[in-house]
């Protein structure tokens, strides 16, 4: 998919985020719009999956570690066909599968997550797997900011370097917020992209809300042999909603029928300054 | 009644079974936390390296890497101390292996009081309460070599996840030949209507000396090995408990959650009801000592099953 097409399924995928978490009323709406680019790039123009054969033994697989975006997930599936779109406005309800984090009843969905710091290990096993089969599919973890606390993260990571899994491809969402606060503030996480590099990664920054950027940066993995993957994506937490933009309270906050309305219609306005942009290049 | 004859730990069957079906399935894979030598796996990672993953010391990611394993379609036990493992690696237990049913086989080690005078940091009496309370994963408690290598051979086309609980002293043999072994099935040890030993894991054997004890002295005690916890064998513990006035559970666990409350709370929402005592290990700081010391205070022996056998009989009531 190319660069303007990634771009118009962001602000896509953005409204029908902020529409499918007012719907249900609940949901973590910042989060959601901070990893949108990242999944709309995984899923469009990086990962080898076929929506009508989920199960497909070759196919990269995608945990969601960060497990509470998962209306952001839920959206990019749909989109890709792994499931009807009507689904989406079974969100939260009872007897739905499309609960607040992402479980394996949902066509598409690798691992249930939600618990934090438990996707890195997952991920690291069916990267050992991979290597084992001799097969070249590539295991991709998107992890949040506030997750890193969680030792397991950094159990994981040691094994991660030691198994030398080159086909495993970790994206840190940096939006620097967490529930309460930044995340600096809440429990330091720099230096962070030297921690990383002291526990065997290859790591790279990149502008998270750039869909070209990160086209760019996936397309260089994997970055050096023998050595796990791992791209600290600088984004902006609620990206493309004026109000909503790096706002810790808006973490779960779900938009009221008026602050929809304002957000919908800002994104209508991207949309607009985006065709304009093209057409005029 | 014979002497029983003693055999080996189940630790080692289980490692000496798992090494034979690893020789034909090189999808088999074992992953350790540092536990090779507690789990009598060092000749299993000499003679097929490349079919053990190591994490070192760290258990949660232990569970996670398995059910990474898993979900690619590795047949996969993960092995490390009960007490470790159930314990550290829980939520991972919960969320990547029972919730997201990947079919681990989770292999606890050196469970209850197997080790003894190390403490209670290296107890487990709570691995079975715990595991009882979250959805989708089995439970098999082997009494002696044979269900452990029944269990092992079972686990590898077991369709959920699964914990084996494991223990490291030797075990003397309880079954006949050609007895059959299916999870979820109790097994008979011995018969008697007067009271019922219900067993399970290591203690199996000491119920059974307690048997031939009453039976010595005209008492009809029977024996079941309650080797699966889930899924519970309702029928034979109603079927038995209809038949005596005494019931008896026995295990190396706490006396809350573990196989004593499952059968409590399932003769009594039944309406069976005979006298019923739960003999484990107590909610107390517990006494310190090798596994044989702790069974001993706590009246785990032959003689201490036996008299308890004995009072409920006579309509004594015992301090809960």
């Amino acid at each position: 998919m190319q660069i303007p097409e990634l771009e118009r399924k962001s602000i896509e995928y953005r409204k029908t985020i902020l529409s499918s978490i007012a719907q249900a009323g609940a949901g973590h709406t910042g989060g959601s719009l901070s990893c949108t680019d990242i999944l709309n790039v995984l899923y469009n123009a990086v990962m080898r999956v076929d929506p009508h054969n989920p199960n497909w033994a070759e196919r990269d697989r995608y945990i969601h570690s960060k497990g509470h975006s998962v209306e952001a997930l839920y959206t990019v599936l749909a989109d890709k066909g792994f499931f009807p779109a009507e689904k989406l406005a079974t969100m939260g309800r009872g007897g739905s599968h499309w609960v607040g984090h992402p479980t394996r009843k949902v066509p598409g969905v690798e691992q249930n997550t939600g618990a934090l710091g438990h996707g890195l290990s997952v991920a690291v096993g069916m990267a050992i797997a991979a290597k084992q089969d001799g097969l070249t599919y590539r295991v991709f973890t998107l992890m949040g900011d506030g997750e890193l606390t969680e030792g397991s993260i950094w159990e994981a990571s040691m094994s991660a370097a030691f198994y030398q899994l080159d086909n495993l491809v970790v994206i840190v969402d940096r939006n620097t917020l967490q529930i309460t606060g930044r995340t600096e503030n809440v429990m330091a996480l720099e230096p962070l992209a030297e921690r990383f590099t002291a526990f065997g990664y290859a790591v790279r920054t990149v502008d998270g809300n750039d869909v070209a950027a990160l086209v760019d940066v996936f397309a260089q993995t994997p970055f050096a042999p023998g050595k796990p993957n791992l791209i600290i994506a600088r984004t902006t937490k609620g990206k493309g909603v004026s109000f909503i933009e790096d706002a810790a309270d808006w973490h779960h906050h779900v938009p009221t029928a008026a602050e929809l309305a304002t957000a919908l219609a800002e994104l209508d306005q991207a949309e607009q300054r985006r065709q304009e942009r093209y057409a005029t290049a | 009644m014979q002497p029983l004859d003693l055999g080996k730990p189940n630790q080692q069957i289980f490692s000496d079974t798992l090494l034979k079906l690893a020789e034909e399935d090189r999808n088999l894979l074992v992953v350790t936390s540092d536990s090779r030598g507690s789990g009598r796996l060092v000749a299993f990672g000499k003679q097929l390296p490349a079919q053990v993953v190591e994490v070192g010391i760290a258990e949660q990611n232990l569970v996670g890497v398995a059910a990474g394993l898993a979900a690619a379609g590795k047949h996969v036990f993960a092995v490390s101390p009960a007490c470790f493992l159930t314990a550290r690696g829980l939520e991972q237990i919960k969320n990547d292996v029972a919730y997201s049913d990947q079919p681990v086989r989770l292999v606890g080690i050196s469970a209850g009081v197997s080790y003894g005078a190390l403490g209670t940091t290296h107890h487990s009496l709570h691995d079975l309460a715990v595991l009882q309370a979250i959805n989708n994963i089995d439970i098999v408690i082997p009494a002696d070599n044979f269900e452990t290598r029944a269990v092992v051979e079972a686990a590898i086309s077991h369709p959920r996840p699964l914990y084996i609980r494991l223990g490291k002293k030797a075990m003397h043999h309880l079954h006949a030949p050609g007895t059959e072994f299916v999870i979820g099935k109790a097994l008979r040890v011995r018969s008697g209507d007067d009271v019922a030993f219900l067993a399970t894991g290591e203690t199996v054997e000491i119920a059974v000396q307690a048997a031939d004890r009453l039976a010595a002295q005209g008492v009809g005690a029977g024996v079941l090995s309650i080797h699966t916890l889930r899924p519970f064998d309702e029928a034979a513990v109603l079927e038995t408990a209809r038949r005596v006035k005494a019931v008896i559970t026995v295990e190396e666990h706490s006396v809350h959650g573990g196989l004593g409350s499952r059968v409590a709370t399932l003769l009594m929402q039944a309406g069976v009801t005979p006298a019923l005592r739960i003999v484990g290990i107590p909610d107390e700081y517990t006494y310190t000592g090798s596994q044989q010391e702790i069974f001993a205070h706590y009246g785990m022996t032959p003689a201490g099953l036996a008299a308890t056998a004995e009072a409920l009989l006579a309509g004594q009531r015992m301090p809960v």
